[in-house]
């Protein structure tokens, strides 16, 4: 789904690079949340993944395509294969709920009753099916973030890209955006999440790649924030535990 | 196309600055090419009149050939033959001779207000013989061949007269274009400064779209048309000025003055305004195009 093969990313003027050497695989339907200290490279990471950077040497393969090989033209096609959440929401004020997610559509050419079904089936999807007529501003943060995600996989994407999407959240309404990540990935979708937040992590106990000056400090599956375990294990098995599960997603 | 409407509004009155750049240059691009047109037409209503006039020594002459008595009926004969020679007569269309008592009559009539007719006699004009060349670029050859035949006192080719006019108008069509382009110039700056400015106030929803996999075209197609539209009024604008200035100006005013003269109609302002609005379009679309760019870097 994602492989990384010896990528390298170094910033102009800054001599450290931003990823180093960095070789990692994600496969379909793998929930991985990528965690490290600030400037470990989780963000590099994420935008080379969404062809918004280039790497300066190695292949990134995304969704079976060489992205080095794609052509300016043809990453907006591309890009349409990823949905992508971010902290700060990236709402437009001055749209609606429902006209803020059927935008996306819009813009790559939708027909009207498509769009209208696709959105009234998402918006249910994330729990705002009674708030389509709301502005942004209206709506909690995490009412806005559920807007973000609904906007993100309304398209139905192979893999989801969430950029500490509980960044901005209180506990209670980051458990619920989780139990909402959870179901869509569910659904078949790949979810990458770069996040700091470690109760989270520690409660969803999966797939963990921590970074540390743009190196994997350590891969593991079913794991928490904090390593428990010899850095860099490669266990096969995908666990299945979701204690997220045991939280209700609270919608308000 | 909303969006278009929406992006107009949003900054009319770099919109307005935009049309009337456009709307001013355009006019001035406009009025270059109608004065260039203006040249031509002028040029080729008086070189087809213009003449080469070989005019005969009198007996009060003495520059050219002449030795100060009139020129003989042989050396009258020798021009005349020289001018229906082979050597020459494949240049002429016609010739004709003018004697002096005809040559008198004209002079009269020419300067019948003048006190000068009262002191010119028919002696003192030249006997001449006026040459309508097929091309009237190619006087050089007669004057060559004859200014040097006895009785001949000079070979004159009026388009000489003609010259100092062609050439003050040719110097104010090109001040005009100089003027149309830095104007242009400055139109294609301010387009592209107003589309930038428009995509910046626009970036939250092109970085969304681009997020979102927009294509290149969908993204940009709303920008470009906000510079073409805006350009294309100015042109329109600009495009009525050149047939109200060919209609009021020329048409109903200079042709009405000075009606021995060819003047440029309403058909010379048909092909320019279509080409002043091609113009405009083009070269909005253009830096327009090359200004949201940027935007679409990835």
């Amino acid at each position: 789904m994602i492989k990384f093969d010896q990528v390298t990313k170094v910033y102009s003027g800054n001599p450290s690079p931003a990823l180093d050497d960095l070789s990692l695989e994600i496969l379909k339907g793998e929930f991985v949340f990528l965690v490290g200290a600030s400037g470990s490279g989780k963000s590099s990471f994420l935008r080379l993944v969404l062809k918004e950077e280039k790497p300066s040497r190695g292949q990134i393969h995304v969704l079976g395509q060489r992205l080095g090989a794609l052509s300016s033209r043809k990453v907006p096609y591309f890009r349409r294969n990823l949905g992508v959440v971010f902290q700060d929401f990236r709402l437009l004020p001055n749209k609606n709920v429902f006209d803020n997610v059927a935008f996306s559509l819009q813009v790559i050419g939708k027909s009207k009753g498509f769009i209208s079904e696709a959105v009234t089936d998402v918006l249910k999807l994330v729990g705002l099916a009674g708030k389509a007529t709301r502005m942004p501003h209206e709506l909690s943060g995490g009412e806005q973030q559920r807007v973000a995600i609904a906007r993100a996989v309304v398209n139905k994407p192979a893999i989801l890209l969430a950029d500490e999407p509980t960044g901005n959240l209180d506990p209670t309404t980051s458990a619920g955006i989780m139990a909402l990540l959870e179901r869509i990935n569910q659904g078949g979708t790949t979810v990458l999440m770069a996040t700091h937040d470690a109760s989270i992590v520690n409660q969803m106990q999966r797939r963990v790649i921590e970074l540390s000056n743009g190196a994997v400090l350590r891969d593991e599956q079913s794991a928490g924030y904090q390593t428990q375990a010899l850095p860099i294990q490669h266990s096969t098995g995908v666990s299945n535990t979701t204690g997220i599960q045991t939280i209700p997603g609270l919608i308000r | 196309m909303a969006e278009v409407g929406s992006g107009l509004r949003r900054n009319v009155s770099m919109v307005v600055s935009v049309v009337l750049v456009t709307f001013i240059s355009l006019t001035f691009v406009g009025t270059a090419i109608l004065l260039q047109m203006q040249i031509n037409q002028m040029k080729g209503y008086w070189y087809d009149r213009a003449q080469v006039a070989v005019y005969l020594c009198t007996d009060t002459d003495t520059t050219g050939n002449c030795t100060g008595a009139k020129a003989t009926e042989d050396q009258r004969e020798q021009v005349q033959e020289q001018l229906t020679s082979s050597t020459l007569k494949p240049y002429i269309e016609k010739t004709y001779y003018e004697d002096q008592g005809q040559a008198y009559d004209r002079f009269k009539q020419q300067f019948k207000d003048s006190p000068a007719t009262e002191f010119v006699k028919p002696e003192y004009l030249n006997e001449t013989f006026w040459v309508n060349l097929k091309n009237p670029s190619q006087a050089d050859v007669l004057v060559e061949s004859l200014s040097k035949v006895a009785g001949v006192q000079s070979v004159v080719d009026q388009r000489g007269y003609l010259q100092p006019i062609f050439n003050l108008l040719n110097a104010s069509s090109y001040t005009a274009i100089g003027i149309a382009s830095l104007m242009l110039v400055a139109a294609v700056l301010l387009i592209a400064t107003t589309i930038r400015l428009s995509a910046f106030s626009r970036r939250r929803e092109l970085g969304i779209m681009r997020l979102v996999g927009a294509s290149n075209r969908f993204i940009q197609t709303p920008f470009v048309l906000e510079g073409v539209i805006a350009a294309a009024i100015g042109a329109v604008l600009a495009g009525g000025a050149i047939v109200a200035v060919v209609w009021f100006f020329v048409r109903n005013y200079l042709a009405q003055r000075f009606s021995g003269t060819a003047f440029i109609g309403m058909g010379d302002a048909a092909v320019v305004v279509p080409a002043v609005i091609v113009i405009g379009v083009l070269l909005a679309g253009l830096s327009a195009f090359i200004a949201i760019r940027r935007y679409l870097r990835v």
